[in-house]
Formats: C-alpha cells, structure tokens, sequence
C-alpha cells in the first residue's frame, strides 16, 4: 500500500527563487490498484514518483509504503519498490542478464534465488535471445524489456511508473501497459503518471490531476465523469487544470 | 557499512571499466607503451645524434695564422676537426651552420707564445648547438695540449721538473653506490611519474562513474535500488582507485624496462658510459608504492566529487583539466634540484610525497617526514573522501537542480 500524506518538495532556484514541485499532496492506493497521476509538463509528477521512490527527500511531509516510511526507512521503501521511467536507463557495457544479476544482488537476493529469478522472468518476458547481449547493443523493445526485468527481479509489492511510455513506439507502449496491467492482476501495489489520457482510461482505478504541484482532484474515471459532467477524459482534465494552469518548467 | 553491497557495486563497476575502450586506452596502454616510447625513442635519437656528432670532423675556419704555420698545421692535421680555406663572414657562416666554430690566431701569435707575450685565441661559436660546442672543445683542447707542450719544452731548457708548475692534483671520488647515483639522477622523475599517472589513471573512471552515469541516464537507476548511497560511493572510489594505482605502477615498471634497454643499448654502442642503470630495489618499490597509496587516494576521491558536478562528460573534462596543472606544478617542482624536504614543505600535498619519494628512491629514509607525510596525505585523502560522500547525498549536485 502507498499512503501519502502531506508531502511537499520545495527547490530554490537563483533566478526564480522557491519553487513548490510539490505542494502539500496527500493520496492512497491500496494493493490490486491502480493510481494514475495525470498532469501537464512540469505538473510535479516526476518528483512526487522520486519522492516515492526515495530518490527526492520530501521537504515536508511523508509517504508510507508498505509499512515503512520513505523519510524514516528510504532503503527498506526501496528494496519494496519497482521504479520505472524513461530515465531509469540500463548499463550499456552490461549484458541483459548481468544487469539484472546485478540488481537483483543489491536487492540482497541470494545467488541460488537470483538464478532461479532470472530465468523465470527471462521465459516469461521472453527475453533468452538477447540475454547475453550488451545492452548497448539492444533494440528500444528489449531494453525495455530488460528494464521491466530489473525492477521485478526482487519481486516487490509497490510498482512506480514515471511516464514509462514516453517517446516509445506502439509496440513497446503496449508490452509496458500490459506489463502494468499484469502487475495489478498480480496484487500489487501500482502509480504510474502520464500525460496521454488513452492510458489513464484503459488502465486506472483511481485517477489524480496534478498541476503546479497540487492535486486539484481525484476519484475514478466514473466519479470524475459524475463530478465535472464530463464524459471524455480530456475535457475532464481540462476543466480541473484550466483555472490553475501556469505554463511551468519540468523540474 | 557492507562490504557485501560495496563489493557488489565495485565487481560491477570494474567489468564495465574494463570493456570500455577509453579507459583502457587511459589506464593501461598509454602507461605501457608510452613511456618505451617517449624513453627509447627519444634515447635512440638522442644517442644516435651524439654518436653521429663525435663521429663526423667539425668544420671550422681560422681567421689569421699566417705567421703561426706550426699552431695552423696541428689544427689542420687533426683527425676531429676538417679546415676549411678562410672564407668571408664568419658570424654568418657559425650562424649558418655552414662551419662550427671559427678559431681567431692574433697577429704574431707563434712569435708572441715563444717570447712570452701571452697571446690571446678566440673561438667564436653558437652557444647551444652541440655541434659547435663540440667543435670549440676540440679546438681547446688541441691548443691546451700545444700550449701544455711549450710550458714542458721550457721547463726542460732550465732543468726544472714539471712537478713544479703542478705542486698538488685534485680528483673527485664518488662514495655512494652506484644505485644510489641512479636513484639521484632518475628519483625526481620516478616520483614525477608515479604522481602524473596516479592522477591520469584516476581521471577518466572518475569521469565515468560519476557524469558519465547521469549523461547515460542511469544514474536514476542506480539510486531507485535499496543500496545506501555510501555503499554506492565506496564501490565507485574503489574502481577509480585500482584504475589509479594500476596505471602508476605499470607506467614506473615499464620506465624501468625501457630505461634498462636504453642504458644497455647505450653501452652497445660504446656511448655513454657514465649512464647510471635504474635499479629499484623491492624495500624501495614498495616504499613508494606506499606513500602513493594515499595520493592515490586523494585523487580519485577530489576527482570523482568535482565530476559529480557536471552533467555531462565533456563538461567534467572542462573541470578537470585545471586539476592537471594544480598537480603538475608542485611535482615538478620536486624534481627541481635544489628543493629538500622541511617541516612546512611535508605539509604542502602532492609536493610532500614527491619530495619524500626522492629522497626513498635514493635509498635516504627519514622516517619523522615519512610518518609525517603519509598522515597529512591519508587526513586529506580522508576529507576528500568524506566530501565525495556528502556530495553523493546532495539532490541538488545528484540531479543539477
């Protein structure tokens, strides 16, 4: 489960002085769920994910995720979560499979887990023609792929997914969405944030719209059609994000 | 602290060191082949210009001499020196290089040696050019010899004994060993090297692991996993490390095969006897490999926390390069003669443990400056290191925001 309460991210910048990343959110999805964050560019999705995943120390505020606080116990949080995004990048001088040898190692897996891991995630991603290969080497598919191997190696109960389809081809898109999907099918504990509305409605059970670092609402897809009387989920994101919409930069 | 974890991040980090082809290039081929490069090949050229130089008769000129026959055909009868017929210009000619030198016989030189006027011979030369310093020394020295001659033949007129215009002989003797002159002529540039390569080994790992990794975008990776970013750092520092320690001690084992090619060849060549062979003994090897240790140390910590500052390799390249000539200059300036170790000087780094090395390849162990200088050198490679870790855990350098 991932419980966030009151969290904020405040950065100082010379010229623009204190910018609120993240202003003061406070949100749960509960294992089996699916939480999309939803926000334009620079909306404060990206740190409020880093924050989860221990990578940002809030500046005020906490998460708790499966049981252990991201303030507190960043790395117990850590060794619970899967973290995925467009800038999780794999070792170009490594193999596929020493990469995830690798990560699974420092996930404190023991070698005789770590093989048997390895290869049941390598069958079921269908991954054994490019294991040994080095991941410079690899097509976008594959290392996508192998990017979804490392951070199942350790099995973990929370997935975090920052934009994990960004830039990528159809193809690739849809291994990733059903990826997340199977991890929800799988109980797990699932956020994943995005700009592309089709996602959000194919894969979500509870939506969030963010913008400038607040989340100004939240609720299913149904409960968000009741509210705003919309029925596309476009329409609905912008009525929510218009009144509050400053064009900002991505942090 | 696990050992475990850091192990984990150093074996992972030193694999893919070694498959990339930069690193390579900067931590072991340079220190293997460039110095048998730079040492013999510049040796050989060297030797072979001076062997060529002794060899070949100087070209030279005498200006006057009409009236001195006996001085003029001494010159013109010696095996090392080829006179030309007296040409116009001489200044042009030297500068030219056209002749070597230009001996000037004064007026009435031969009548004014046997009256005892004491006359006076000029040898104009270009100061710095080998072949016209080796030209005036051999005109010198066959005037010394004719000179050495008239003073014989007018002692023996008056029965005196030639022990009389030399009443005593002075001679130096050399005391040390042999080792020990070699280690005075080559210690500077031992210790010089072992500090450049320390550094260069460390400079481009360094680069990698820490701007290289965020360019690559995997640093995000890295720092998503449960690994405690201490762990992350000492893993890291390790490699770059080992990269550092590794190219010192290949460059200086490499210097130390070609420099015994080149002095073996030299005496092949019958050329350059009084080269002293390089010969470092294990005690003294392992002396200076020690007081490396914590330079090493230093280096790979400072550089690996002034990379994490740049976001991309090229811009930590731009950082780095400064850090050459802040190295650079305090190692040459103990290979200056003149410079010894005081109780200020230990405490200046990098220019310590260079003194302080000279002084061990020479086989001269003062063990206060030792202990003195491998404590101030680990309490700074201990700070650098310290820093490196807190700038591991700065979001703001981490992520440039």
């Amino acid at each position: 489960m991932i419980e966030v309460r009151n969290l904020s991210k405040h950065f100082r910048d010379k010229k623009r002085g204190e910018i609120r990343a993240v202003d003061d959110i406070s949100f749960r999805c509960m294992p089996g769920q699916i939480y999309g964050l939803l926000g334009a560019n620079g909306a404060g999705k990206t740190t409020t994910l880093r924050m989860l995943a221990t990578i940002f120390e809030p500046t005020s505020g906490t998460a708790v995720i499966c049981g252990h606080d991201v303030v507190d116990h960043p790395d117990k949080v850590r060794a619970n979560v899967g973290f995925l995004s467009t800038a999780t990048a794999l070792y170009p001088r490594l193999t596929a499979r020493e990469l995830v040898q690798y990560f699974g190692r420092l996930n404190g897996l023991p070698d005789s887990m770590l093989k048997q891991r390895v290869e049941k995630i390598f069958d079921r991603l269908d991954m054994n023609g490019f294991r040994d290969r080095r991941c410079d080497k690899l097509s976008t598919g594959m290392k996508q792929k192998t990017s979804i191997a490392r951070t199942l190696v350790h099995d973990p109960a929370v997935m975090i997914f920052d934009e994990p389809t960004l830039g990528l081809d159809i193809m690739t898109a849809r291994t990733i969405t059903a990826f997340i999907r199977e991890c929800r099918d799988l109980g797990k504990t699932v956020i994943f944030s995005t700009h592309i509305m089709s996602e959000v409605e194919k894969l979500c059970d509870i939506i969030g719209i963010i913008q400038n670092g607040k989340l100004l609402a939240e609720g299913s897809i149904e409960q968000l059609r009741a509210t705003y009387g919309e029925r596309d989920l476009e329409e609905i994101f912008v009525k929510v994000v218009a009144p509050h919409y400053v064009p900002a930069e991505d942090h | 602290m696990s050992l475990r974890n850091i192990g984990i991040v150093y074996r992972k980090e030193l694999t893919e060191a070694l498959r990339d082809r930069r690193t390579m290039i900067s931590s072991i081929l340079i220190p293997l082949f460039l110095f048998p490069v730079l040492t013999v090949g510049i040796g050989y050229a060297f030797v072979e210009v001076a062997d060529q130089a002794s060899r070949e008769p100087s070209k030279i000129i005498i200006l006057g001499g009409a009236d001195s026959p006996d001085v003029v055909q001494r010159l013109k009868q010696a095996k090392n020196l080829r006179v030309l017929p007296a040409l116009p210009g001489y200044v042009d000619l030297i500068s030219n290089k056209r002749i070597r030198s230009a001996v000037e016989l004064p007026p009435g030189f031969q009548a004014d040696v046997e009256s005892g006027a004491h006359p006076e011979v000029k040898i104009y030369i270009f100061s710095g050019d080998l072949k016209s310093t080796l030209s005036a020394s051999r005109i010198e020295k066959l005037l010394i010899e004719y000179r050495d001659a008239t003073v014989r033949e007018r002692l023996l007129a008056h029965n005196i004994p030639e022990s009389l215009m030399r009443p005593f002989a002075v001679s130096q003797q050399n005391v040390v060993s042999a080792d020990r002159v070699a280690g005075e002529s080559y210690g500077g540039l031992i210790t010089y090297l072992v500090i450049l390569m320390c550094m260069t080994g460390a400079m481009y790992p360094a680069m990698d692991l820490t701007a290289g990794e965020k360019e690559r975008g995997t640093m995000e990776t890295i720092l998503s996993s449960p690994i405690e970013r201490t762990h992350l750092v000492f893993g890291k520092f390790f490699v770059v490390l080992t990269a550092s320690l590794a190219t010192a001690t290949l460059s200086v084992l490499s210097m130390a095969g070609s420099f015994a090619v080149l002095s073996r060849f030299g005496r092949g060549q019958g050329i350059g006897e009084d080269f002293p062979i390089l010969t470092m003994h294990a005690q003294t090897a392992l002396a200076v490999f020690v007081m490396a240790l914590p330079v090493a140390v230093l280096f790979s910590a400072v550089l690996m926390t002034i990379s994490l500052f740049a976001k991309t390799f090229k811009e930590a390249q731009s950082y780095l390069t400064p850090m050459t000539f802040l190295v650079i200059v305090p190692a040459i300036a103990a290979v200056l003669p003149g410079i010894e170790l005081t109780t200020k000087l230990a405490l200046v780094p990098i220019l310590n443990v260079s003194l302080l090395c000279k002084e061990l390849v020479t086989g001269t162990y003062h063990w206060n400056f030792i202990v003195l200088i491998f404590a101030c050198t680990c309490v700074y490679a201990g700070f650098a290191l310290f820093l490196a870790v807190k700038m591991f855990q700065r979001e703001s350098v981490l992520f440039s925001t």
